[in-house]
């Protein structure tokens, strides 16, 4: 498969991010697929950060393996990057800032030291357009023209005038003296791929599939990998009609949402574990008042505070366990930015359907990494239904009951503000009329009966979603030598390795389990049972998943791969296991 | 036809519990402001006062301990053209929940937090309350007596922003339903504190030791635009403890300057991206 990866790294500040996203949108103007990572830590400025842009004319779903450009802004780079180089690559640096050994990069490597800063000193005195330098070294490496990158930056930059004439002649520069001292390199794409592709990451594609779905209402407490939620529709909030509120912790922040989806709109918050973990009290009362609610969970390194730039799907066990008692809940785990956006978009239908709180569980390597999308991946949802949907009874008329017990589980839902449809929502077992059973009649037979009568109603939905819902699918060969099972963002990395193992002469497939909760645990046995092997592949320690569907169906896991070192999935790491666990030997 | 508040389920507080009297107080303010029932939500959280939603035919939604106020932000925020009154006891607003109240202060939302201050936890038979008085025994501090100095309700509404912020007395039925009209008509974030004493839990501060120290602050000349006198009458308390407004001003709340919500309510608004609108421009 062609390919091309920019590796760029260097200190908080020196502006890594900006370099990496602009040749990932440089990539999905040409009309490639993209994929762009982020590594990065808990400090604004300083320390280690590094951005890889991968892009290919044929679908990529992960920031691959190794790069064929590493664009050094410091030593430290060199020193963690250099390894990552392929044969045919380039090591950029200027020799200005520091030196660099031919021992230092990997065979068949080349360097090419480009005095960026000199260059950039003849159009400003900040150092920081070094980078534009820099991004026009890039676009001649990768075989691209100047004027995509002159386009790019002019719609960045447009409004600060001397700073983006600062910029093209800087770019300019740098494109200038790559083609002078090395010019394209082996690996470089065409000059274009195919029709342009969206660029955007899995939180844009959560936001973008809540509004869609109805969205009216997001309250919210920042915190990393969730806030950019927040970020994309606070900047929307006024054209999409739609209220955000950032809360002041995250107890208020899920109850001002349960607030909001009483009241009669698609409310949603969104948080990561640690946040979750504030809102696991609330979480139950969205259940126990049956008002639909929406959930982001995008998680992180845990446990306690643990990573929080780093990524880990640790919480699974903690959101099928959040709050006292039993309910019924959905949990989702999608495994792409398109999944992010349709799965969004279904928790939504699911919540209201069902009445009851759904989590979108993403986490900081899907929320945050940026990935080149086809239009027809997102596609056009029916507009939202107006929720007022029980008719408002004639005058003097009642005797309606919000919690009527029946077949579903699924009661008419009345809006405040609706004429003679007064009812009380409480967090307390109540009858069918939403009345407390929980004070002066607990205990007595007929509201024993009636406690007995709630729990089952609600309990009731969980099936039904479960029959309302798909079970999981199966993807890549079939038959196969191996079928590796796991959720959420792991079928990113995983995609790519099937096709990696597909030109190793290895037929394997994948069992993406989009929805761990309900389990469609009959589906599930179906499929493994006539796998010939199978590989528990999960970004935790214990097998959290795997976990779940042993204890759903019985069936056990001897293979495993778990990480839990809060780097994702590279696809040659789980090419390397399964050629393993396949009994061959790794090439 | 005549309208009626008041729901079938009878109050489940011990006889001559304070409470009483903030319902009365509250079903002669709804019928002094001839607002339709439907169109009020009452918000509690948890506590013997926070029952009060079930006695009252509204919507209502009794939510959890601390929560209430978070949750009525929800509501009015999603549909301002409610009437939110958010009803709890000292505990619930000014121990658990003190973040939340104090935020939605600050933030100026068109609500109405009615707060029977018992001085006591009741509900859970007896603890020391954030507002119990230095010294005074309870469950939780029987040997010593509380040790940490309470909670100044008013003085914190009136730091944290709140434009609106009375007292009341549950032995004051008719003053109280006097200010919780003005408090509801009130644009923006009004505090009614209510002295509702505890007959079970609660020996010291009973209807006989407010009655006997309260006294009305337009008795006195109080100037309600005056936030300087008002914060020293807050700090007041002994033998003579003010009951009335003490403060009162005009800001915009937060709805008024919320951009979603220029096209009127969020329920009646269409969802969905606008038709003209093609979302994903931006990410090409």
């Amino acid at each position: 498969m062609q390919e091309l990866a920019l590796r760029v790294g260097g200190a908080a500040g020196d502006g890594i991010a900006t370099v990496g996203e602009t040749f990932c949108r440089l990539l999905t103007r040409q009309g490639f697929y993209a994929f762009g990572h982020t590594g990065y830590q808990s400090v604004i400025r300083g320390g280690h950060v590094w951005f890889q842009a991968r892009g290919s004319p044929e679908r990529i779903w992960s920031q691959g393996d190794g790069c064929d450009v590493l664009y050094a802004l410091d030593r430290q780079t060199v020193e963690v990057h250099a390894p990552t180089l392929r044969p045919g690559g380039v090591l950029v640096f200027d020799p200005e800032k520091f030196s660099v050994l031919p021992d230092q990069v990997p065979p068949k490597v080349k360097i090419l030291p480009v005095p960026t800063l000199q260059l950039a000193r003849k159009f400003a005195s900040e150092p920081i357009l070094q980078n534009g330098v820099g991004m026009g070294v890039v676009s001649a490496l990768a075989g691209q023209p100047l004027s995509v990158l002159h386009g790019i930056l002019t719609e960045s930059l447009g409004r600060k005038g001397a700073v983006l004439a600062q910029n093209l002649s800087a770019s300019e520069a740098g494109f200038r003296y790559a083609k002078e001292h090395f010019g394209a390199l082996d690996r470089a794409l065409p000059e274009k791929g195919g029709s342009p592709k969206l660029l955007m990451s899995g939180n844009q594609a959560i936001a973008l599939g809540a509004v869609a779905a109805g969205l009216k209402f997001l309250s919210q407490y920042p915190m990393t990998p969730a806030t950019s939620i927040m970020h994309w529709l606070a900047a929307h909030a006024e054209s999409f009609h739609v209220v955000v509120k950032q809360a002041e912790d995250e107890l208020a922040a899920i109850n001002m949402a349960i607030g909001a989806s009483h009241a009669g709109v698609r409310a949603m918050t969104a948080t990561s574990g640690g946040g979750f973990a504030l809102m696991v009290e609330a979480f139950g009362m969205a259940a126990m008042t049956e008002t639909p609610l929406v959930v982001v969970e995008s998680q992180r390194s845990g446990p306690s505070t643990g990573l929080p730039t780093k990524t880990e799907q640790g919480d699974l066990q903690m959101i099928l366990g959040a709050s006292q008692g039993e309910f019924p809940r959905v949990v989702l785990g999608p495994g792409s930015v398109a999944e992010a956006y349709r799965e969004t978009a279904r928790a939504f239908q699911l919540a209201e359907d069902w009445q009851t709180p759904v989590v979108v569980a993403s986490d900081l390597y899907l929320s945050e990494d940026v990935q080149g999308l086809d239009r027809e991946d997102l596609p056009t949802l029916p507009t939202p239904a107006s929720l007022f949907t029980v008719p408002e009874p004639p005058e003097g008329g009642n005797g309606y009951l919000r919690y009527r017990d029946t077949p579903s589980g699924v009661s008419p839902r009345a809006i405040p503000g609706q004429r003679g449809l007064m009812f009380d929502a409480g967090s307390d077992e109540h009858d069918e009329s939403g009345r407390l059973v929980s004070d002066v009649l607990s205990g007595i037979p007929a509201y024993v009966e009636v406690r007995r009568k709630m729990m089952d109603k609600r309990m009731r939905k969980l099936s039904g979603i479960r029959s309302a819902t798909n079970p999981p699918t199966l993807e890549g060969s079939d038959p196969a030598e191996i079928t590796l099972v796991g959720w959420g963002s792991t079928a990113m990395p995983v995609r790519d390795a099937l096709a990696l193992l597909k030109g190793q002469g290895v037929a394997a497939n994948y069992l993406h389990v989009a929805q761990p909760w309900p389990l469609h645990g009959e589906a599930i046995v179906q499929v493994l049972r006539s796998a010939k092997r199978t590989l528990l592949i999960e970004q935790n320690f214990s097998g959290q998943l795997g976990r779940v569907i042993t204890a759903e169906t019985g069936l056990r896991f001897p293979d495993t791969l778990l990480k839990y070192d809060g780097e994702p999935f590279y696809p040659w790491e789980i090419v390397t296991k399964v050629m393993e666990v396949t009994g061959r030997v790794h090439r | 036809m005549k309208v009626v508040y008041k729901s079938q389920t009878k109050a489940t507080w011990c006889p001559g519990c304070g409470d009483y009297g903030v319902m009365a107080a509250l079903e002669m303010a709804f019928k002094a402001l001839k607002l339709p029932p439907h169109e009020i939500v009452l918000v509690s959280g948890i506590g013997c006062s926070s029952n009060l939603p079930h006695f009252f035919k509204t919507y209502g939604f009794h939510g959890l301990h601390g929560r209430a106020v978070p949750v009525a932000t929800g509501i009015k925020l999603a549909n301002p053209s409610l009437t939110v009154v958010v009803a709890g006891g000292d505990g619930d607003g000014y121990g658990i929940g003190l973040g939340h109240s104090l935020h939605a202060m600050r933030r100026n939302l068109d609500l109405t937090y009615v707060v029977m201050d018992n001085e006591i936890y009741g509900l859970t038979t007896g603890q020391a309350s954030p507002t119990s008085t230095l010294g005074a025994k309870t469950k939780s501090t029987p040997l010593t007596g509380v040790i940490e100095a309470p909670v100044n309700p008013l003085a914190l509404a009136l730091s944290a922003g709140a434009t609106f912020v009375a007292r009341a007395f549950s032995g004051d039925p008719k003053q109280m339903a006097d200010l919780l009209v003005q408090g509801i008509r009130h644009k923006g974030f009004a505090l009614v504190d209510v002295f509702s004493p505890c007959v079970t839990y609660n020996h010291l501060n009973t209807f006989d030791y407010f009655r006997s120290r309260v006294y009305k602050l337009e008795s006195v000349g109080h100037d309600p635009t005056d936030p300087v006198a008002a914060f020293r009458r807050t700090l007041e308390w002994g033998e003579r403890i003010p009951t009335g407004l003490f403060y009162r001003a005009e800001r915009p709340t937060y709805e008024d300057l919320e951009p979603a919500l220029k096209d009127g309510p969020l329920p009646h608004q269409r969802a969905g991206f606008p038709p003209d609108v093609d979302p994903l421009k931006e990410f090409y």
